[in-house]
């Protein structure tokens, strides 16, 4: 079998020029002429793909977008075929959140395109950076319901930080640098631009850098001094304070300075599902993860804090449980680049927008100058005592920590093979999950020491996104090894990429935790409906169907099965060993495992359930 | 609820209606009235949007619209220290017998008379949403045939303007 080596996919990746980052608004054409050249609307496009430094962009080709694909093929912009659109949109987001550049996904018009509205919606409500470049019908068959034409514009117009129909071919390249630009700076997101068949066929000239036209747009990066110098205040005398540490401070790239504010403040941290890896698991001041399924430690230091210092954080119904009983006795300092995020589920105390890197540098500063006793009034260095707050966190801590309890019935536990993988792996590796009880056991039983090493889908909550995800992490990071943790049902949504990753060399690890139902939905019919399992077996397991070995080999992978404890570390390592090839793990686990810590939907946080019937009793603690 | 009337200016470009009403009916505002047209600088149009809402959740969605990229300026227009104006087009039954009353409520509004025909008029007047609501009280006995309203226009007192930020860095 013809594979490529990782060898041609490491040359292939880094044989394009670095990345130029995207010209500042209303940038003046530079002093260097630019040199005006004729050349179709593809080819301006594609011009100005590699003009922004793009290495690679994720796509299939159809009849609106076929002019694209001819400069396409012998440009510097390495091309990938995926076997779904879908693929590409989830792709070209992995690449965008393994390596903070802008990722690339191309579709044709009508179903094409469509097919990309998924991993569209998931990249808008994960703030990630991806540009969508779809081929529409030729500008005078808009309207007529013409063969494969959907109204793309209209259908992402909310799922979109913005989108494009182009009208003209000279205005190709400022489009697309308008959203490179769009899509990676203040708030990042999705842009689409979509682009006539007959545009795309047009003569027209190319010339760069282009100008900017983007009047409306103006994030605010830096914070207001007088915001953050309330906020100083406040961090430096609560007496229960804790940072919740949001997605936004890892697309702030400003771990650094946040792992110095909160050793330098000694606050506890909580980092929420998108913000694994921010802050070190190992660190003394970590609490884990908050939420519906975080630790009790993190959950109870928020609900009984004074200050909650929110950084890129947007109190999302799963960290916050019922709103109105959340965090009851704490003020509220929100620091977000996004303004409409500040005040919209919480009241802010001290609203501070701006980009968290510039938030959290601010803060170290005016902090340093409080207990330097040159902050205010008061005159003498104030810095408050949090031993009596350790003390309570630390005792919910060891009272409360994650763990489970083997299956009864000797099957395979299923956080048992993620604890060892993440062990095995090691905190260089970037782990990809799909949606469902894998992923949460993944948020929880691997150790993140380092940002960018875990990616998912948080905020849509898209099944089906670790394949095509971890494709797209490998193509960006080919030196890293990347595991993708999926369940069965998620797996059987999108391995088709698989295909892709074997001919393209692309060699993703893959571990199925196949319980053999939509996991996730039965532990709610389990809890909540009864026990009455309503469509959530899959079959994976009674029949074996699909059997995900011969599925994998079918697909140009190496296929492996583990069905027992004494085979994971063994069956991880000979996975970790296979660097030719992706690699399809198997691992038959119980279907009764559940996801504890539970906070159920629609309850309090104070609800919090430990274990199934455990309720830990926050009411007595002194404080 | 109270009633706001919002100022937005945009960029003069297709389909920005849709995204600026679109986002009113996606997160959960009904809007009453909203008119749009070209202002003193034709690449910058204004939309005049009147909802009913509470105070934050009119917060909410003013961010939401800034956060638009086409979206330029938004100004919400106190009525105290603002002129706003709706336009009334309406006909109204008028036989020989009653014309002259209908006339006289014409003059009385200081609305114009802008069709007539032998058993109707067309009458057209300009004001406040209070009167175009108290002109149609009047009118309604002699028998609304057909009326239609354009959205409310604002503009604020005195001689401070709302234009937008230059559109193009200067050359």
């Amino acid at each position: 079998m013809s594979r490529p080596t990782p060898e041609t996919l490491a040359q292939r990746a880094h044989a394009v020029v670095s990345a130029v980052p995207a010209p500042a608004p209303a940038a003046r054409p530079a002093a260097v002429a630019a040199v005006t050249e004729p050349v179709t609307g593809a080819a301006a496009l594609v011009k100005s793909l590699e003009a922004l430094g793009v290495e690679v962009a994720f796509g299939i080709p159809g009849g609106a977008v076929l002019p694209a694909y001819d400069p396409l093929y012998d440009s510097s912009v390495r091309h990938i075929l995926v076997r779904h659109e879908q693929g590409a949109g989830h792709a070209a987001t992995g690449y965008a959140q393994a390596t903070g550049k802008v990722g690339v996904c191309i579709a044709t018009s009508g179903p094409g395109a469509t097919n990309l509205v998924t991993p569209i919606a998931d990249a808008y409500m994960d703030s990630v950076p991806i540009v969508a470049i779809t081929g529409q019908v030729p500008r005078g068959a808009i309207g007529s319901d013409a063969f494969q034409e959907a109204d793309i514009q209209g259908i992402t117009l909310p799922i979109t930080k913005h989108n494009f129909l182009v009208q003209r071919p000279d205005e190709i390249p400022r489009i697309i640098a308008e959203a490179f630009h769009l899509a990676s700076t203040g708030r990042p997101g999705p842009v689409l631009v979509d682009i006539p068949k007959d545009v795309l066929q047009a003569a027209t000239t190319f010339s760069w850098p282009p100008t900017l036209e983007l009047p409306g747009y103006r994030p605010t990066l830096h914070p207001h001094g007088k915001q953050i110098r309330e906020a100083a205040r406040l961090m430096t005398s609560a007496a229960r304070p804790v940072l919740y540490v949001g997605g936004g401070v890892l697309k702030a790239r400003a771990t650094a300075g946040l792992r110095r504010l909160a050793e330098l403040t000694n606050i506890p941290v909580v980092t929420t599902l998108m913000a694994r890896g921010a802050f070190p698991d190992s660190h003394r001041q970590h609490l884990g993860m908050p939420g519906m399924h975080g630790t009790v430690s993190a959950v109870y230091a928020l609900q009984k804090a004074d200050l909650i210092v929110a950084l890129g954080a947007r109190f999302d119904d799963r960290v916050t449980g019922r709103l109105d009983s959340f965090a009851p006795g704490a003020t509220v300092v929100h620091a977000d680049i996004d303004p409409a995020e500040i005040g919209k589920n919480r009241t802010a105390d001290v609203p501070i927008v701006g980009d968290a890197r510039y938030v959290i540098d601010e803060l170290i500063a005016a902090i340093e100058a409080e207990y330097a006793g040159r902050g205010g009034a008061t005159g003498a260095g104030r810095r408050a005592d949090l031993s009596g707050w350790w003390e309570q966190l630390d005792d919910i801590r060891r009272r409360y920590p994650l763990g489970w309890d083997e299956p009864s019935d000797g099957t395979l536990a299923p956080q048992f093979v993620i604890k060892r993988l993440g062990e095995i792996a090691g905190p260089d590796t970037i782990y990809v999950a799909g949606v469902g009880q894998h992923q949460m056991w993944a948020s929880q039983f691997i150790s993140y020491e380092k940002p960018y090493t875990w990616l998912n889908s948080g905020g849509a909550g898209t099944m089906g996104y670790a394949v095509p995800a971890a494709m797209g992490a490998k193509v960006g990071k080919p030196d890293t090894t990347v595991w993708a943790i999926d369940g069965d049902g998620c797996f059987q949504m999108t391995n088709q990429e698989l295909a892709t990753c074997a001919l393209e060399g692309i060699p993703i690890k893959v571990a199925v935790i196949n319980n053999g139902n939509l996991g996730m939905v039965r532990q709610w019919q389990t809890l909540f409906y009864d026990e009455r399992y309503s469509n959530t077996d899959l079959g994976t397991h009674k029949h074996r169907i699909p059997d995900f070995v011969k599925l994998a080999e079918a697909l140009g992978c190496i296929g492996l099965r583990c069905e027992t404890a004494a085979e994971v570390d063994k069956t991880i390592q000979a996975a970790m060993e296979i660097n030719d090839a992706p690699v399809v793990v198997d691992f038959v686990v119980g279907k009764d495992a559940m996801v504890w810590p539970m906070v159920a939907a629609g309850t309090s946080n104070d609800e919090i359930m430990f274990a199934r019937g455990v309720r830990p009793m926050f009411d007595e603690d002194e404080l | 609820m109270s009633r706001h009337t919002l100022s937005v200016l945009v960029e003069n470009k297709p389909g920005v209606l849709a995204r600026v009403s679109g986002l009113f009916s996606r997160r959960g505002f009904n809007i009453d009235s909203l008119a749009v047209g070209e202002t003193e600088n034709p690449e910058v149009s204004r939309i005049t949007i009147v909802v009913n809402a509470e105070e934050s959740p009119l917060e909410q969605v003013t961010k939401q619209l800034n956060k638009l990229v086409n979206v330029l300026k938004i100004v919400e227009l106190d009525p105290a220290v603002s002129v706003q104006r709706e336009l009334l087009l309406v006909k109204v039954r008028a036989e020989r017998a009653v014309r002259s009353q209908v006339l006289e409520t014409v003059s009385l509004f200081r609305a114009r008379v802008v069709d007539v025909a032998p058993d109707t008029l067309t009458i057209e007047a300009t004001g406040t949403t209070d009167k175009l609501d108290a002109l149609l009280r009047d009118l309604e006995p002699y028998g609304i045939k057909e009326m239609v309203q354009s959205g409310l226009v604002a503009i604020g007192r005195g001689s401070r303007s709302i234009t937008a930020p230059a559109l193009r860095a200067a050359a």
